[in-house]
């Protein structure tokens, strides 16, 4: 590479350019690129976390693999992903195209709604970890048969908050986006439309929805690859609970590596986050379509 | 996308006088479902937050009777006063100086390196390192923390502030890289040019067009970046230890831990440990809000 640089330097004056790049590519090597190669590296060795670390070729992606643990947890990061972003999107592109809008009290909703985003993940889980409490909580407090239930103590119930407390959180982000998505939509095609005699809903789906392809891409790529990283909040509502009912593949890596100081296997759970991580992301980039996206990520 | 350019060029004047006389929205009529759905949501926000509000004022033998909707008739502060005395303080400031410290590196870094990136778009080097950093959008970072936490013990940074720092300033690149490049590809060529033409270098044109022209896009990146290393939970749980070195979200993990059972103590100090960003919302909102609209939809 530094072949190539020098020789750049000496063809354009644009010489600079490379070095501009170098402190953010040298943190970023550093602590995102080695650590990739790393955790594939580690999950070829037996290490407790504090002592040494021996190569113990595939003991670890052994234990992984025939741990009937694995598919299980797969399949909680599958549904916590699928059905958050079932629940998510439609709620957010009907919220975006409302605050996209000119509505009398958008200002006022628009203060509150975005609360959320500002809030750690450990607040929230907390929160609500207090709020669902079958004995003092919400349900318990005003009497309601219904709102008292055991919500974290039953496998269901406890996958259900978690969608839930997961969509609290993240359809205010995701809704800024579709607002964003829809103001950039020309104004001329309503209008358009509006001469074509096309009311409101005709023009949601044949104008607005079309027209927020990318939009929706993004989002979800944002939300698919994000909901892989739901750790935090899992861990503090539940800690994977009741059972292992919300034990998703990052909380499952935290507890093999941090917990059990089984650093091997876990490295294996994280290859597999990466893997499925960028299957995901390739999979959204092909269903976008888009030439820029594409050649883009040839280049990695 | 036009806006932020059309905002920060230089001829302001003309381009605002004909704003007003932009034919204005008509063509969307009210928007019921979007209306419902938003009073609905609004609700659906707003409940969690009024009851987690209300309870960190009731004292904790009230907190079992009394009805949760309702604020408590003789409201106290003990709640509060005892969070702060569980050195709520220090938490703070560690929260402050990991935030900072990660935040201005990784700002400027990748500003440096979009611009790079856009204007060395000819090079390679430059494609393939766009690449490198896109490829950090795809893949879960947090997958990387084993790696990262055997070479913060290597450099003997554990249970430091500067073990929480660096990795954030790493996972923070990507996402910045991404919106600032696209905000410094929407500044005209022909500027870049006439810059050339009197002589400017890369560093002062990096710093005396680009980052002006850009400005909102960096507050957004900024603001948006300082809210995730703010709010981070997992770097701080496996790189730190001692209770000093707490972050005020572990910290409030920690607390519910001592305080379990009383209820109104650990909901004060969510309120307490959001505070914060809550008066930084109160104050930045509109550009917060403007800048992740336009930042993310491209």
């Amino acid at each position: 590479m530094s072949s190539l640089t020098d020789q750049r330097r000496r063809r354009t004056p644009r010489s600079i350019l490379p070095w501009l790049a170098t402190p953010a590519l040298v943190i970023y090597v550093g602590f995102a690129v080695i650590p990739l190669v790393g955790v594939f590296a580690l999950s070829f060795t037996t290490w407790d976390g504090i002592g040494a670390i021996h190569v113990s070729g595939l003991t670890s992606w052994r234990a992984v693999l025939t741990d009937p643990g694995l598919p299980h947890a797969l399949g909680v990061t599958f549904m916590v992903m699928v059905v958050s972003w079932l629940v998510q999107t439609p709620v957010c592109i009907l919220l975006g195209t409302f605050m996209a809008g000119r509505q009398r009290y958008r200002a006022l909703l628009g203060v509150v709604y975005f609360v959320p985003l500002m809030l750690s993940s450990a607040a929230i889980a907390l929160a609500y970890k207090a709020l669902l409490d079958p004995n003092f909580g919400l349900g318990a407090g005003l009497k309601i048969q219904v709102l008292s239930q055991d919500w974290l103590g039953r496998p269901w119930l406890a996958f259900g908050v978690v969608v839930f407390v997961v969509s609290w959180q993240f359809i205010p982000f995701h809704s800024l986006i579709y607002q964003g998505g829809v103001q950039q939509i020309p104004k001329s095609l309503y209008e358009a439309a509006q001469l074509d005699g096309a009311g409101r809903i005709r023009q949601f789906f044949s104008i607005t929805l079309p027209q927020l392809k990318y939009t929706i891409i993004t989002s979800s790529t944002l939300m698919v690859v994000g909901s892989l990283t739901f750790f935090d909040l899992i861990f503090v509502l539940t800690e994977g609970g009741p059972g292992d009912a919300t034990r998703v593949l990052a909380l499952d890596m935290y507890k093999r590596g941090f917990q059990a100081s089984l650093m091997g296997p876990a490295s294996a759970i994280a290859v597999i986050l990466v893997l499925v991580g960028l299957a995901l992301a390739l999979m959204l980039r092909r269903l976008g379509g888009r030439d820029a996206g594409a050649s883009q990520l040839e280049g990695a | 996308m036009t806006t932020t350019l059309t905002g920060s060029r230089r001829p302001q004047k003309t381009v605002q006088r004909e704003r007003p006389r932009h034919p204005r929205r008509t063509a969307r009529g009210r928007n019921w479902a979007g209306g419902l759905a938003g009073w609905l949501w609004l609700g659906v926000v707003v409940i969690p937050l009024y009851w987690t509000l209300i309870t960190s004022f009731k004292a904790q033998n009230r907190y079992y009777a009394s009805n949760p909707l309702v604020p408590t008739g003789d409201p106290t502060l003990d709640n509060y006063r005892l969070v702060i005395e569980a050195d709520f303080l220090r938490y703070l400031v560690n929260s402050v100086v990991v935030t900072a410290g990660a935040v201005v590196p990784a700002v400027l870094f990748s500003f440096m390196a979009a611009y790079a990136i856009v204007r060395g778009w000819r090079m390679p080097v430059m494609r393939a390192m766009n690449g490198l950093f896109l490829m950090g959008l795809a893949i879960p970072l947090q997958a990387t923390v084993i790696p990262v936490y055997l070479i913060i013990i290597k450099l003997q940074l554990y249970d430091s502030l500067l073990a929480l720092i660096l990795p954030s300033i790493a996972f923070a690149i990507p996402l910045s890289v991404l919106v600032l490049s696209n905000f410094i590809r929407d500044v005209p060529k022909e500027l870049f040019d006439s810059m050339r033409v009197d002589g400017a270098t890369e560093w002062t044109t990096l710093w005396r067009l680009a980052a002006p022209l850009t400005r909102p896009a960096i507050l957004t990146v900024t603001i948006f970046n300082a809210l995730t290393i703010w709010n981070g939970f997992l770097l701080p749980l496996i790189l730190t230890q001692s209770p000093d070195r707490r972050t005020l979200p572990l910290a409030l993990w920690t607390f519910q831990g001592q305080y379990g059972v009383n209820v109104p103590a650990v909901v004060a100090a969510v309120v307490l440990t959001t505070l914060p960003v809550l008066v930084l919302y109160a104050f930045g909102r509109r550009q917060l809000l403007s800048g992740l609209t336009a930042g993310f939809s491209r």
